[in-house]
């Protein structure tokens, strides 16, 4: 059973689209409250459907998934919401409401919080400037708050995404591929940002990241996951270079299911194979 | 493989199906021809070349006097009335029904997968309003406004509010179903990411949606808008008010150089508002 210092239990979990595209099989892991994660693995590996298992977007095909102590097969409506709310999702890139003022992209992480009615005004007049003023200084573009967000760049939009994760305020924090669409330097600026953000609040982080240096170097546990499944669950120093050799051998690249899934602007391709 | 590229590979050999149809669709012009009573001799024969010099003469020079001017002035705005009332009832009738019939919104996609997994008498509701909200917009839409006018004339009596319940139902339809389209064809991941955050339906269409679709969504409305100026005008002719109701009393008159003015005013009218909707998109 899960126990309440489990943020995460998986318990074989499996997800298959339409009939028989598996995109993950037979997963099992526990992740601790406060725990920081990293995700390593061939693209089409599966990690973004695992990502969204972890923040409720998807149901498992099979197996059990609980969060908090909570079987997610029993939510629904209003509590699935309030479980969604608990955690803070940063995704790859197009994420962010593209013709919306920075302001709003940011306190779109109240939404959860939020009265319907309240958040309509809050698009006339925004609502709590200053914690919206105060993420984005954290992330070191609080000069941006009033801008288009659609007029900034790639990696200024993914530090308007994770202040919108600070003003969320979530248990846990994900991130699927936070850094694959900006240049290396600021990679590493955006990944200690993740860590620094989740010790101080001592939130629980998982990260998926194609870079393994990255994986290796900042985070205290790697989880390698390829072909739908878990290929190891280690502290770096005990990962070789033949298991990662292993772990990306094989792989066609863009050939997995998840590949349409996680290429940007191919909600398309995901919704016909959904 | 798939049948579309089979058909492609292998063309199947020698058929007669493509002659037959040919010859059929030369018999159904033929037929028509005569039927339509489509007569080109009218131009050529002194009678008919008489009643089209007729009424083109008739029609020069447009009657610009004060008088009549001054007369045109009520119908004129109340053209303008009409259109901007039947189209607003539209985008009252529309939005709420296109949103029901938007797929990404009550059945497919990504924003529906956790609420409807496992879930099939929920999914078989949904599924149950979206086709309803889809089947209400095209009976309205597929009955034309003239036909709805005529109808409401009958329901309400004569004069302008006939002409808007018309406009209001018939392009209600039109604009729920390209709504629909409009919403469908918007990016979804924003979209999930304000899911997975715990906004509800309405949050996220307000947040996500809406933003994303604004300059569409304008923009066809002011198109219709351009097009119910134009439609008002017609729907005069059923007694449902504005111009077309002068340019009806004129015809009658066969004092075909008023019919001209009114034609000069609507067309000022239309160019007006494309103008005017030019300006508001470019200012999106």
């Amino acid at each position: 059973m899960a126990s309440s210092q489990q943020q995460y239990r998986l318990e074989s979990v499996s997800k298959v689209f339409g009939r028989r595209q598996v995109a993950l099989e037979g997963i099992d892991m526990a992740i601790h409250k406060g725990e920081r994660v990293a995700l390593i693995g061939p693209s089409g590996a599966g990690k973004t459907t695992l990502f969204r298992l972890l923040n409720c977007t998807l149901r498992p095909s099979s197996g059990r998934l609980w969060i908090n102590g909570e079987n997610v097969e029993t939510l629904h409506g209003q509590r699935l919401r309030q479980a969604r709310r608990l955690i803070g999702t940063v995704y790859q890139q197009h994420n962010l409401v593209p013709r919306l003022r920075v302001i709003h992209n940011v306190l779109a992480g109240k939404l959860g919080q939020w009265s319907t009615i309240r958040s309509l005004f809050s698009l006339a007049r925004p609502r709590d400037v200053e914690l919206a003023h105060r993420a984005l200084a954290q992330v070191g573009i609080s000069e941006k708050t009033f801008e288009r967000t659609d007029e900034l760049s790639g990696g200024q939009q993914q530090r308007v995404a994770i202040a919108r994760v600070l003003v969320q305020d979530p248990e846990v924090i994900l991130a699927d591929e936070p850094v694959s669409s900006v240049d290396p330097s600021l990679a590493v600026t955006i990944v200690k940002l993740l860590i620094d953000i989740s010790q101080t609040t001592r939130k629980t982080l998982v990260v998926s990241l194609h870079s393994v240096d990255l994986a290796l170097a900042y985070f205290p546990r790697v989880i390698g996951v390829s072909r739908g499944s878990i290929a190891f669950d280690l502290s770096p120093d005990k990962i070789s270079e033949e298991m990662l050799e292993d772990l990306y051998a094989g792989a066609v690249r863009g050939n997995g299911v998840n590949e349409a899934v996680s290429v940007p602007g191919r909600a398309i391709a995901y919704s016909s194979i959904s | 493989m798939y049948p579309a590229e089979q058909s492609l590979t292998h063309r199947s050999p020698k058929t007669f199906f493509p002659y037959l149809f040919a010859a059929l669709f030369l018999l159904v012009l033929i037929d028509s021809w005569q039927r339509a009573g489509i007569d080109p001799e009218v131009f050529f024969e002194a009678k008919g070349r008489d009643s089209l010099w007729k009424f083109l003469n008739g029609m020069f020079p447009p009657d610009l006097s004060r008088n009549f001017l001054s007369l045109m002035v009520r119908p004129a705005l109340e053209t303008i009335q009409i259109s901007l009332w039947g189209t607003l009832f539209a985008i009252v009738i529309g939005l709420p029904l296109g949103l029901l019939g938007t797929n990404t919104l009550m059945v497919r996609g990504i924003l529906n997968e956790a609420e409807l997994e496992g879930a099939p008498l929920r999914r078989a509701l949904r599924y149950g309003i979206y086709v309803l909200a889809r089947a209400v917009l095209s009976l309205f839409r597929c009955i034309p406004e003239f036909v709805w006018a005529l109808m409401f004339v009958r329901a309400v009596g004569l004069g302008p509010f006939p002409g808007v319940l018309a406009i209001g139902v018939a392009y209600g339809g039109m604009l729920g179903k390209v709504y629909s389209e409009i919403f469908e064809s918007a990016n979804n991941r924003p979209l999930e990411a304000l899911q997975s955050l715990g906004a509800n339906k309405l949050q996220i269409f307000f947040y996500g949606w809406f933003p994303q679709v604004l300059p569409n969504f304008v923009s066809y409305t002011l198109y219709r808008w351009e097009c119910a100026v134009r439609a008002s005008a017609v729907l005069g002719l059923v007694g449902a008010g504005g111009l077309g109701q002068q340019i009806e009393i004129s015809m009658r008159m066969f004092n075909f150089n008023e019919v001209l003015t009114i034609l000069i005013i609507l067309f000022l009218m239309v160019a007006a508002v494309d103008y005017l909707s030019a300006k508001v998109r470019a200012s999106l």
